[in-house]
């Protein structure tokens, strides 16, 4: 039996938490902030203001120091010069702790969320003090934080057992419970499904008619379009525009890159005799042993891969090349069966998978560029011609923009960079290139070359199947998508004759009523 | 690029050498009487010249094995392997070898050919087996190498006290000599091969080029760095690893023949001298260079002969050649760890200006 006492303390405690939520707005002021990192001015002179009670974009496209601005802003780094003002009061951040004691709270790209642990105790991991903790309490307040903002969650289970959509709110409510009244989300939208977003972005609008100050940060023009009442644009490390929205959308992208892209549309080519061929294909347990998978990909044609994540993609592109071998059923590449052989072999073939992980399962940390260069050559020698190596590099460097130099190690070019990089060490020769999220993380610019390279590669036959999580590229450039759902395949659609609407359903696992699905 | 890596590896080792200093004149000890007196006992003062041939010889004859097994771990650290295996694969070398010394009568040359390849495979096949333990029973390369290092004692100990005890005597002091056809040829009065000096040297040689020009080379190190990435590249990663481990092992395997035929001439149970675990300590005072392993051992291998004289000169207790090399290996420790932050510094900094 709780005592009289404990409740009236509780009931006190509950009364001030609803008032810290509900009233200070707080504006902020961002004045002059400059961020070096040695020569390169990541932050030069932004100035920036957020009304309180306001959504408020930050638009730039990669590398353009928004999220160097936002690490500033939560603590993380600290500025080399310039001010930081809340509701007209300097404050000074020395650690992401002083931030949030401040109430700026910050939403990492990749949620800080332990796997392991379950949801109370990541809940109340940051919360100040470390001794006493009372998780009843805490569970309390997550239900009633919970119910206030139409998220539901069991506190027990462990975190891993979330979606990374799920994860976020966790993550939004702890800021909240721990205080935060600007809360600052960074590139929130990568990865999570297309019903997430909408309940983010409810979730967003509501705290911003509560008073909350929200910082969103994107390379993404339609989200901002969407979502946000303000925009602010920077590109190389200053602030290049600020407008009211709406606005066309022709105005913003005008102001990061200077000029209106073009979309590009692309070109059908003929399909040819089959590349890649499943027959029957299943895993013995877990994911794609359901429904054993029969498909047959041309030569020339892009089959895009769509679902949440986790939903067997992984495994299925495994199995494409040869580092996951099935239990029953039979893979062949251009005719031959190569169902038992491993992905030495299928890379003799000519399939070529490039994973997600671009610095994981892709390049080497510590090498050159021209290293990469030297091991992906199949005419290297075993002494290495070192100054035909650089000439070469150099070239390709040079051939495919790659900003840094032949000489640059690959975890010193950016994430676009990167990728240039990958599809620069490719073979000439491909039958099938397998890829996960070909353009995340990418500008608009970047991930339009990426895609003009890869298309161009069906010229020569290559079969293109890719995975992503943006609906936009996949209807864009798939001739045909695959929908997996739960460890298997719930639809296999024509791009040309399907739209959002029904890709975003299937994912979600509902069949469409109305169109046939052969599966 | 050549000056920090000049003074990464250089600090330590004057730091360390200050202190000792700054100690040893607080115990009332003139610093350089230590060390002239390390030094005069091994490649005697003024170097080279005064002391005993014999002593050089050993001094060099100590600086074959330590630059050998050096040598080896270059190759496995850059493959991403702790080859803590290599004690064992430096006694395997060296029962190999004594197994042709002793058990194999043919011509001298042939016979000392025949030593130093049973010895090379000796160590291969050790160094192997920690590499099969590791790919194929999914064993970490330290565990395994370790309980291998134990199992070589083992056998050492076995066959110096059983089959191949001294007549009449089992004692662990050793075995019989070899016969003289066996041993190494050496300048006269001292045990200094050239033959075992020209093979060190060579070793070095082929490692420096193994990672500067050649292809297998650069795959090791991407697997070393990054094993999945690698993979993908259509590197078949366990193979190279399997190879690193040869090659160690080879080299190992070698400076347990030199220690067999070229200096105890006998086989003994301490055969390795620890100079696996030294070298372990030399590969990461040399920051991974082979041109930094050649003086590195040398300084070590001055301090294995030279310090017993410490306690004979000055009142000074012999182990402090052992503290010596302890202090150093510390702070190089410290000093890579440093070196590692500062380039991790730099790389964020990089990366942070061309991402954002």
């Amino acid at each position: 039996m709780p005592s009289p006492l404990l409740i009236l303390f509780r009931a006190l405690a509950a009364a001030l938490f609803h008032e810290c939520l509900t009233s200070h707005a707080m504006s902020l002021e961002l004045r002059e902030i400059h961020k070096h990192f040695g020569p390169v001015r990541a932050n030069d002179g932004i100035t920036l203001t957020v009304e309180a009670g306001t959504l408020h974009g930050l638009l730039g496209e990669n590398g353009a120091g928004k999220s160097t601005l936002m690490k500033v802003l939560s603590g993380f780094h600290s500025a080399d010069s310039g001010e930081i003002v809340l509701d007209g009061k300097r404050i000074e951040l020395a650690s992401p702790d002083d931030a949030i004691a401040a109430g700026i709270g910050m939403l990492h790209q990749d949620p800080l969320v332990f796997l392991p642990f379950t949801v109370i105790d990541n809940f109340v991991l940051g919360s100040p003090g470390s001794w006493l903790l009372d998780r009843r309490q805490a569970t309390d307040e997550l239900a009633g934080l919970c119910e206030r903002y139409g998220f539901n969650f069991d506190p027990d289970i462990p975190a891993r057992l979330l979606t990374v959509g799920e994860r976020q709110q966790l993550e939004i409510i702890r800021l909240l419970w721990l205080g935060a009244r600007v809360l600052i989300l960074d590139e929130p939208t990568t990865g999570i499904s297309a019903d997430q977003r909408a309940k983010l972005f409810a979730t967003l609008k509501a705290l911003a008619a509560e008073g909350m100050s929200v910082i969103f940060v994107s390379h993404k023009l339609e989200e901002v379009a969407d979502l946000c009442q303000r925009v602010t644009v920077m590109t190389r490390g200053k602030v290049v525009g600020d407008a009211e929205l709406p606005t066309p959308p022709e105005r913003l992208v005008e102001m990061m890159f200077g000029q209106v892209l073009d979309t590009h549309e692309r070109d059908d080519v003929p399909l040819g005799d089959s590349n890649l061929k499943f027959d029957s294909v299943r895993t013995a347990s877990g994911l794609l042993s359901e429904e054993p998978i029969s498909l047959d990909v041309k030569s020339g044609e892009v089959v895009g891969i769509a679902g949440m994540e986790g939903s067997g993609q992984d495994t299925f592109l495994r199995l494409c090349c040869g580092m996951r071998t099935p239990t029953k059923g039979t893979v062949s590449i251009a005719g031959n069966d190569l169902t038992d052989q491993h992905y030495r072999e299928f890379l003799d073939a000519e399939v070529k998978f490039l994973p997600a992980g671009r610095l994981e399962e892709g390049l080497i940390e510590g090498l050159t560029v021209t290293e990469h260069f030297v091991l992906t050559d199949r005419d290297t020698n075993f002494v290495i011609d070192w100054d035909a190596a650089r000439k070469r590099s150099e070239h390709l460097v040079d051939q495919y923009s790659i900003k840094g130099t032949e000489a640059s190690t690959a975890e010193s070019l950016s994430g676009g960079n990167q990728q240039r990089l990958l599809l620069a060490m490719l073979p000439a020769k491909l039958k099938v290139l397998l890829m996960e999220h070909p353009t995340r993380g990418l500008d608009i610019e970047s991930a339009d070359w990426v895609w003009e390279q890869l298309l161009a590669r069906r010229e020569d036959g290559t079969s293109i199947v890719f995975a992503s999580a943006d609906l936009d590229e996949l209807l864009r450039y798939s001739d045909r998508i695959l929908v997996f759902f739960s460890g298997r395949i719930i639809g296999e659609l024509e791009a040309a004759a399907t739209n959002v609407d029904e890709i975003g359903l299937l994912i979600g696992g509902r069949k469409a009523g109305a169109e046939g699905i052969p599966t | 690029m050549t000056r920090t890596r000049m003074t990464t590896v250089l600090l330590p080792i004057l730091v360390v050498l200050g202190s000792m200093a700054v100690l040893l004149l607080l115990a009332g000890t003139n610093p350089w009487d230590p060390v002239r007196t390390i030094v005069e006992g091994s490649i005697g003062w003024p170097p080279f010249e005064g002391g005993s041939g014999r002593k050089v010889g050993d001094t060099f004859m100590l600086w074959v094995p330590i630059a050998l097994a050096s040598a080896g771990l270059i190759v496995t650290f850059n493959a991403g392997m702790w080859n803590i295996g290599i004690e064992g694969q430096i006694i395997m070398g060296a029962i190999a070898a004594a197994f042709v010394a002793r058990e194999v009568s043919v011509s001298r040359p042939l016979l000392i050919l025949l030593a130093i390849l049973a010895g090379a495979a000796g160590g291969m096949l050790w160094g192997l087996l920690v590499g099969v333990l590791r790919t194929a029973g999914g064993v970490n390369e330290i565990f395994g190498g370790l309980g291998l290092d134990f199992v070589a004692l083992s056998i050492t100990t076995y066959l110096i006290i059983g089959p191949w005890a001294r007549s009449g005597v089992a004692s662990t002091s050793g075995t019989n000599p070899f016969p003289d056809d066996a041993l190494l040829p050496s300048l006269g009065g001292s045990k200094l091969s050239p033959l075992a000096i020209a093979i060190a040297v060579v070793a070095l040689l082929g490692v420096w080029m193994l990672f500067r020009g050649t292809l297998y080379g650069l795959k090791l190190k991407a697997v070393g760095r990054n094993r999945p990435s690698s993979f993908l590249m259509g590197i078949p990663t366990n193979r190279y690893l399997l190879g690193s481990f040869m090659i160690c092992g080879a080299l190992a395997g070698l400076a347990g023949t030199s220690q067999a035929i070229g200096f105890h001439h006998k086989l003994i149970p301490a055969i390795s001298g620890n100079f696996g675990f030294l070298a372990i300590l030399v590969v990461l005072l040399a920051r991974f260079q082979p041109v930094w392993v050649a003086p590195i051992s040398f300084f070590f291998a001055m301090i294995a002969v030279g310090s017993p004289g410490l306690s004979l000169r000055l009142d000074l207790h012999g182990s402090l050649g052992g503290v010596l090399q302890g202090v150093l290996v510390l702070s190089a420790m410290l000093g890579l760890g440093w070196a590692a932050y500062l380039a991790r510094r730099r790389a964020t900094a990089a990366a942070e200006s061309s991402n954002e």
